[in-house]
């Protein structure tokens, strides 16, 4: 259970070794589509889908403008319900805040629901070297648990394993967790589940202390709301004593009357389901019901920082559905491990580099892991132009630039290795803003066509490995169009008409 | 109306059959159509890779080539999308970085009058029925930058439909990305050839003789694939088979694709 996102190689090599493992590709390519293919019926139902969508924009952009006043507002509200309220400004505090407050308890077990902020904090590592062992209770978080796996997807992080691979999983590794799994298990998914049911059921029983993160958060009333499909999460929020939740700080919303746009934005969106099957709400602590102690753990961990950028903070608006992963081509190719993070697909590579600034070489690639062709801004919930950041990130990535870190502005430099690229985009950009020179060279190329390569040395290889190179015509259309129609070799001047 | 070629700097040095079919087109349909020798690039590579302050004077030098014009046709979804959907960006970033509003009114004047070629054929000429004459089965793949950026919807398959002589198929999974991406195809190889394969085997699977796109760009990358693995499908930018008449067919087959200016293996 030691496995990590940490120093993972950059995209492009990630990616490379990903898309030549074809069991991946086929379990990836399958599910992918499966779930695409319902989310766009499910979506095609509402005839307001258009303005649910803008609603929800519009709420979690005004939200985010005022995020320092809703954040007392819920700390207010919370206190006042009897929970406690703790603030981590990065994920090693958040991580030492619930290892305290787990320690406070003297457990040493804890149960845990689905959640991507501690899986950002990288909380359950943090917790075993404090002698405590987390048990992820969600299905597919078990499967990867189990398999001392990553997650690969945010919705559904063992979507990269399929039914055989998850019964031999449950089969080896269930027995060294709790209850082992049934003689001769199969891979039928009534049996797996059954299986992951009773071996779950012994931990929600004992178990004393709950960790949760929440998809929303009541300014107003100081509610929190996790939704899930399995119930198992409902588990893990009624049944211990002493609830603690990891929230990041953007899952605010204002009032009530705002989750009435999410949960019809959430389900469709990432299940595909209409309504939500397992939606549960606390506010603070309620005596005779549920956990008794109730602690919020508020995660910045980059959050104010990625506020700071204009074009950059509409990512703080994510509702974490995995649309835009299941939409994604480069994602289904590359798969959710390449990302270098809990957050894989088009939202990851535009989180990731923000919340963890443009660290390194993962980071600084994780801006170009995409083609850009505007599938994951079409399906998002709510509107997160994904190209747009992309672009805003790579500009950051080759140019560097003022930007936020730690609360305080500094200049970035720009990322190492992009001297050629940099040089060439200059050199076409000239070339291009001076068309004579244009021109030649473009003469140049047709006068040496016979001698071109086929295929080309270096990064060009990169092209003509796999793709035919583009021959050079005889004739650019400019010199035709000079040699046909325009001796005066100007097109200015002469005007066109309807005749 | 006075109506200018924006050929793009692909077609301009590898495809200009392309831009020459536009020009046929466009004439057969009484449209006078000017080509400013003064238009270069649109600064899409630049801007998408990360250079967007190199692609500034691109922004200033399509302003200036295509003033005088009432109307800017391009056969290329991705350049007019860059014009339409990234001009505007260029500008606004300047004026925030404090560089006055030049850019911004660069960007104001170029984008209302800039048509992807089936919107300039549907929304401004009024026409569907072209008169083309195109003896082959062919599929359409709708490039991502006409599809989600443009919007361009139906307007490519209309004017396909009232071609002569032509059958259209089906491609299974036309919406998705072929996997060039401009610099993406050289930056992520590995992922780009794996989308590419995808589509290049839904083509083949299609049976039909050429697969055309309104975006030469995404046609190199799927044509060099096809080309590559020996099909014999061709691919065929839009434009040209708007173009092509009886007589055309007369003088000589599927006078397309990897053709006379075809690439090498």
């Amino acid at each position: 259970m030691s496995r990590s996102f940490l120093g993972m190689p950059a995209f492009p090599r990630a990616s490379a070794a990903t898309t030549r493992d074809t069991r991946l590709r086929a379990n990836l390519t399958h599910a992918t589509h499966t779930i695409r293919d319902k989310r766009a019926a499910a979506v095609a139902e509402l005839d307001d889908w258009a303005q649910l969508r803008a609603a929800g924009a519009a709420i979690k952009d005004r939200t985010l403008r005022h995020l320092d006043h809703y954040l007392e507002r819920l700390e207010e509200s919370v206190t006042a319900a009897g929970g406690r309220v703790h603030w981590a400004a990065d994920a090693a505090e958040a991580n030492r805040i619930v290892t305290r407050l787990v320690r406070e308890t003297g457990e040493r077990e804890v149960v845990k629901v689905k959640s991507m902020a501690t899986q950002e904090t990288g909380l359950n590592e943090a917790l075993a070297q404090a002698g405590i062992r987390a048990y992820e209770t969600d299905l597919a978080e078990l499967i990867v648990q189990l398999g001392d796996d990553l997650p690969s997807h945010i919705l559904v992080p063992a979507i990269h394993r399929n039914r055989a691979e998850i019964r031999d999983i449950f089969r080896r590794e269930m027995g060294k967790w709790g209850r082992p799994a049934p003689e001769g298990l199969s891979d039928s998914p009534a049996e797996l589940a059954e299986a992951a049911r009773r071996h779950l059921r012994e931990k929600f029983l004992t178990a004393k202390v709950g960790i949760s993160g929440a998809n929303f958060m009541v300014a107003d009333t100081g509610t929190l709301v996790v939704v899930e499909s399995e119930g198992n999460g409902r588990m893990c929020l009624t049944l211990p004593e002493t609830l603690i939740s990891v929230v990041g700080i953007e899952k605010i919303v204002p009032s009530w009357q705002d989750l009435e746009v999410f949960l019809q934005l959430l389900p469709r969106s990432s299940t595909a389901e209409r309504m939500n099957p397992y939606t549960t709400t606390w506010t603070g602590t309620t005596d005779g019901d549920g956990p008794r102690t109730f602690h919020l753990v508020l995660l910045d961990n980059g959050r104010t920082d990625t506020l700071a950028d204009t074009v950059g903070r509409q990512a703080l608006r994510c509702i974490r559905c995995s649309a835009c992963l299941n939409v994604c081509p480069v994602y289904e190719r590359a798969g959710g491990h390449a990302y270098g993070s809990p957050y894989p697909g088009p939202i990851g590579a535009i989180l990731t580099p923000q919340l963890r600034g443009l660290a390194g070489p993962l980071e600084e690639s994780l801006p170009y892991a995409s083609s850009l062709c505007g599938a994951c801004y079409e399906v998002c919930p709510v509107a997160i132009d994904i190209p747009e950041v992309l672009v805003h990130l790579r500009e950051r990535v080759v140019q560097g630039g003022p930007v936020t870190r730690g609360g305080a502005r500094v200049v970035l430099k720009p990322a190492k290795g992009h001297a050629a690229e940099r040089a060439a985009m200059r050199a076409a950009a000239w070339a291009f803003d001076h068309p004579g020179a244009l021109r030649g060279g473009m003469r140049l190329a047709a006068r040496t066509r016979r001698l071109h390569p086929r295929r080309l040395p270096g990064p060009g290889r990169a092209w003509s490995d796999t793709r035919a190179l583009p021959a050079v015509p005889a004739e650019s259309f400019r010199d035709w169009w000079r040699r046909t129609r325009d001796g005066s070799g100007s097109g200015n001047g002469s005007t066109g008409g309807v005749t | 109306m006075r109506v200018a070629l924006f050929v793009t700097c692909i077609n301009d040095t590898l495809r200009p059959r392309t831009g020459q079919a536009v020009v046929t087109l466009l004439e057969r349909l009484g449209v006078e159509v000017a080509f400013p020798q003064e238009q270069s690039c649109c600064g899409q590579p630049q801007y998408n890779t990360g250079y967007r302050h190199a692609a500034e004077p691109l922004v200033r030098r399509f302003d200036r080539a295509f003033r005088d014009y009432d109307y800017v046709v391009t056969p290329s979804g991705s350049c007019a999308a860059m014009v339409r959907d990234n001009f505007p960006r260029i500008g606004a970033r300047a004026r925030a970085e404090g560089r006055g509003t030049e850019l911004a009114q660069a960007a104001e004047r170029a984008v209302p009058k800039t048509y992807e070629l089936t919107e300039f054929l549907v929304d401004v000429l009024r026409v569907t029925d072209v008169g083309a004459y195109y003896p082959h089965t062919v599929t359409y793949h709708p490039t991502c930058h006409g599809l989600r950026m443009l919007g361009l919807g139906d307007r490519p398959r209309r004017l396909l439909e009232h071609v002569r002589g032509l059958t259209l198929r089906e491609l299974p999974g036309a919406e998705e990305c072929c996997g060039f991406g401009g610099t993406f195809a050289v930056k992520n190889p590995a992922v780009s050839a794996a989308m590419g394969a995808d589509k290049v085997r839904a083509v083949t699977g299609t049976g039909a003789e050429a697969v055309c796109t309104v975006d030469n760009s995404c046609l190199l990358h799927i044509g060099g694939m096809l080309v590559r693995q020996g099909s014999r499908v061709r691919p065929v930018h839009l434009a040209e088979i708007l173009a092509a008449t009886e007589a055309d067919a007369a003088a000589g087959g599927l006078s397309t694709g990897a053709g006379a200016e075809g690439g090498g293996r």
